[in-house]
């Protein structure tokens, strides 16, 4: 009975300061513009290929596999600490264990898979440690980073150990073989060289505690960490762009306005003299739609954008992990004083400035190489082109030689200054 | 040397003629010495074939690619808008163009602004014309040549089209070989998102020169583009590395041209 009541306090504490960091989260979404989302099906479809199905993690196949274990390890493995939170709050045990067959299956699988995770773990701790990985270095790659990295990795491998010493001793304190439910090869085979002492029961209720506790001070950690990935790549690549890649979203609003101006007869009927025009184009966090916010909080840092990105190996200061990392700086930074003071708020800074700058912005070809290789469909090269349109748009602002283009498109059709008339040239030298 | 007309689609239409196809030259095929050799020869499959088409001429313009790219849509929604009205106006159904960001505008981008064309991307073209039987390509004027394929970001990434050109590279050689990166793992050539207009920002290399050496790796003659912008920047890195002797750039249609029975 004690055991239950100080576990519902501290399941509500979790979920109190949950609740509070989801409140904040959505406060700074309400500040980002709007982005439709459709076609439901579809996006279930990508869900399963992409991320349970781990696709595009798969493009580097080793690590992929690697963490594609992990992955599914923690599907199995959640179930179970599902169970541990309906033992902790009913003050039952193993209150699954009703699902007969379907139980042993994933208690199982959850034994094996904490043992594979764990040494998956170990290998990537020793890879960050040891190899000089290439990817995982960059201007943006701090002290912090490499450090938020390593409290990830640990507290992995210490749920991992929990969960491991929770299934050992659960076996080795009961007497009677026929009273254990689930099976668990891994820690049945532990037992043999750990278990069997009088303080079992004890240690296995210290396991369990640490195990549970671990999780719910994980889970509150993450959505303050790059590692918030474990909740939100899922939905992200449900919500991911449907379009191909080549594609840039129509600017509507610019669409009224070139109607009017070919067309000036319509702009009597064009709606609200009075209201406010949007501003063109992205400059600091707000004007981005929700759905970037979303993927800047998704991603993991993981650096597969920017390791396959043209400007950046040849040398280049841009980087698309970069932007996604300094819009949830930024957004940090700005959101709470922007939800504080009213929209009209200004520090001085801005996103296209202090954090990514014009040097980062006109450095990109569109490639799209980034968002093919984001393993959780992070579109990176359409806001790079949202901070185009505001410079261009609203400041006039581009390298010399793009505002050469504009004049030559405007004045004679072609990005280059050729006259109009002298595009059939080529027909006159054609031989048969 | 012996001419052959081009239709122009205006002539067309003042006779009450509706070509098939329009024919979009794009920018860089109308322009570009280097380009212009790949509209010559794209025109001169399309007699042997007895396609009924026509271009634009003069009347044709940029689709408005680059400068969208490059940030401003204004620009871009006014080409694309007095395009669309154009096009609509000359009954236009069908469009092929060999240029990747013209198709990939046209393609995606502009049904946003109500227009409706099919829109066709050449390797896409010929691809089909060979399967109905009226493409017959010589397979041996190239068979001893080793050809690698440069996918455009714009057809492969952007697209999905990474197979159609190499089918018609299979075509015409059997010593087709990959560079290590390629398909949708291809590097850029660096001209596209409007960087052919401007200077590279500060680092150790061009984009391009990077492509090249990878590139000049592999054991490949030809190196096949289907993308002007591509081909620019690759045929200046092969005579930036004094390499004309041992490799060429030539695009898909110029190959097909050469090697038509």
């Amino acid at each position: 009975m004690i055991k239950q009541i100080i576990f519902i306090i501290t399941l509500l504490l979790t979920l109190g300061i949950f609740s509070y960091t989801i409140f904040n989260l959505i406060a700074l979404f309400k500040l980002t513009k709007t982005f439709p989302i459709r076609n439901f099906g579809k996006r279930f479809l990508i869900m399963l290929k992409v991320a349970l199905g781990q696709s595009k993690i798969f493009r580097k196949p080793v690590l992929g596999l690697m963490h594609a274990l992990v992955f599914w390890g923690f599907c199995v493995i959640s179930v179970g600490s599902i169970e541990m939170v309906i033992d902790g709050v009913s003050g039952s045990e193993k209150s699954l264990s009703f699902l007969g067959i379907i139980y042993k299956i994933i208690l199982f699988s959850g034994d094996v898979f904490a043992a594979i995770v764990l040494v998956m773990i170990t290998l990537f701790i020793g890879r960050r440690v040891f190899l000089k990985i290439k990817r995982f270095n960059g201007i943006e790659m701090t002290h912090k980073t490499h450090l938020d990295a390593y409290i990830a990795l640990t507290m992995i491998l210490l749920l991992m150990l929990s969960l491991l010493g929770m299934n050992t001793f659960y076996i080795s304190s009961n007497n009677n073989i026929a009273e254990i439910k689930g099976f668990y090869p891994i820690s049945n085979f532990l037992t043999t060289i750990i278990g069997n002492g009088e303080e079992d029961a004890n240690l296995y209720q210290f396991f369990w505690w640490i195990h549970i506790l671990l999780i719910f001070i994980f889970a509150n950690i993450l959505p303050y960490s790059k590692h918030f990935h474990v909740f939100l790549s899922v939905p992200n690549v449900f919500l991911s762009r449907l379009e191909p890649l080549g594609k840039l979203y129509n600017m509507d609003n610019v669409t009224k306005e070139v109607k009017i101006m070919m067309n000036p007869e319509t702009a009597y009927a064009a709606g609200d003299p009075n209201a406010v025009p949007e501003r063109f184009g992205v400059k600091d966090a707000e004007d981005v739609s929700w759905k970037n916010y979303f993927d800047a909080l998704t991603c993991t840092q993981c650096g597969r954008c920017t390791s396959v990105c043209p400007a950046n190996i040849t040398g280049k200061k841009l980087s698309p992990r970069k932007l996604m990392m300094d819009l949830r700086a930024r957004m940090r930074e700005k959101g709470p004083e922007l939800i504080k003071n009213g929209k009209s708020y200004a520090d001085n800074k801005s996103l296209n400035k202090e954090y990514f700058s014009y040097e980062e912005i006109w450095a990109c070809t569109t490639c799209n190489a980034c968002a093919q290789e984001c393993p959780v469909n992070i579109n990176h090269p359409s806001l790079i082109v949202d901070m185009r349109r505001y410079l261009v748009m609203e400041e006039g602002e581009a390298p010399s030689g793009i505002k050469a283009a504009f004049s030559n498109v405007e004045n004679n059709g072609a990005p280059w200054q050729f006259s109009s008339e002298d595009r059939l040239l080529w027909t006159k030298e054609i031989s048969q | 040397m012996e001419y052959i007309e081009v239709p122009i689609l205006s002539e067309c239409f003042a006779k009450g003629k509706k070509p098939e196809y329009l024919f979009w030259v794009g920018c860089l095929g109308s322009i570009d010495d280097r380009a212009k050799k790949i509209s010559r020869a794209f025109c001169q499959i399309l007699s042997a074939c007895e396609v009924d088409y026509a271009i634009l001429g003069k009347e044709e313009t940029c689709c408005g690619d680059p400068v969208r790219r490059a940030g401003n849509e204004m620009l871009y929604q006014m080409q694309a808008l007095t395009i669309i009205e154009m096009l609509k106006m000359y009954e236009v159904k069908k469009i092929v163009t060999f240029c990747p960001h013209c198709f990939n505008t046209f393609k995606n981008e502009y049904p946003d602004l109500d227009a409706e064309f099919e829109v066709i991307h050449s390797t896409i073209f010929l691809e089909n014309l060979v399967e109905q039987g009226k493409l017959k390509i010589n397979p041996d004027i190239f068979n001893k040549n080793i050809i690698t394929y440069h996918d455009a970001c714009y057809l492969g990434r952007a697209n999905n089209i990474y197979d159609t050109p190499r089918n018609l590279i299979d075509k015409l050689t059997g010593n087709r070989t990959e560079m290590n990166r390629c398909r949708s793992y291809a590097l850029c050539c660096g001209a596209g998102g409007a960087q052919m207009f401007k200077e590279a920002e500060k680092g150790n290399k061009e984009i391009f020169i990077e492509r090249i050496e990878e590139v000049l790796e592999i054991k490949a003659d030809i190196i096949a583009t289907a993308c002007p912008y591509c081909m620019v920047m690759l045929s200046d890195g092969i005579k930036y590395k004094n390499e004309e002797e041992k490799i060429s750039n030539y695009d898909i249609i110029e190959l097909i041209a050469k090697s038509l029975l």
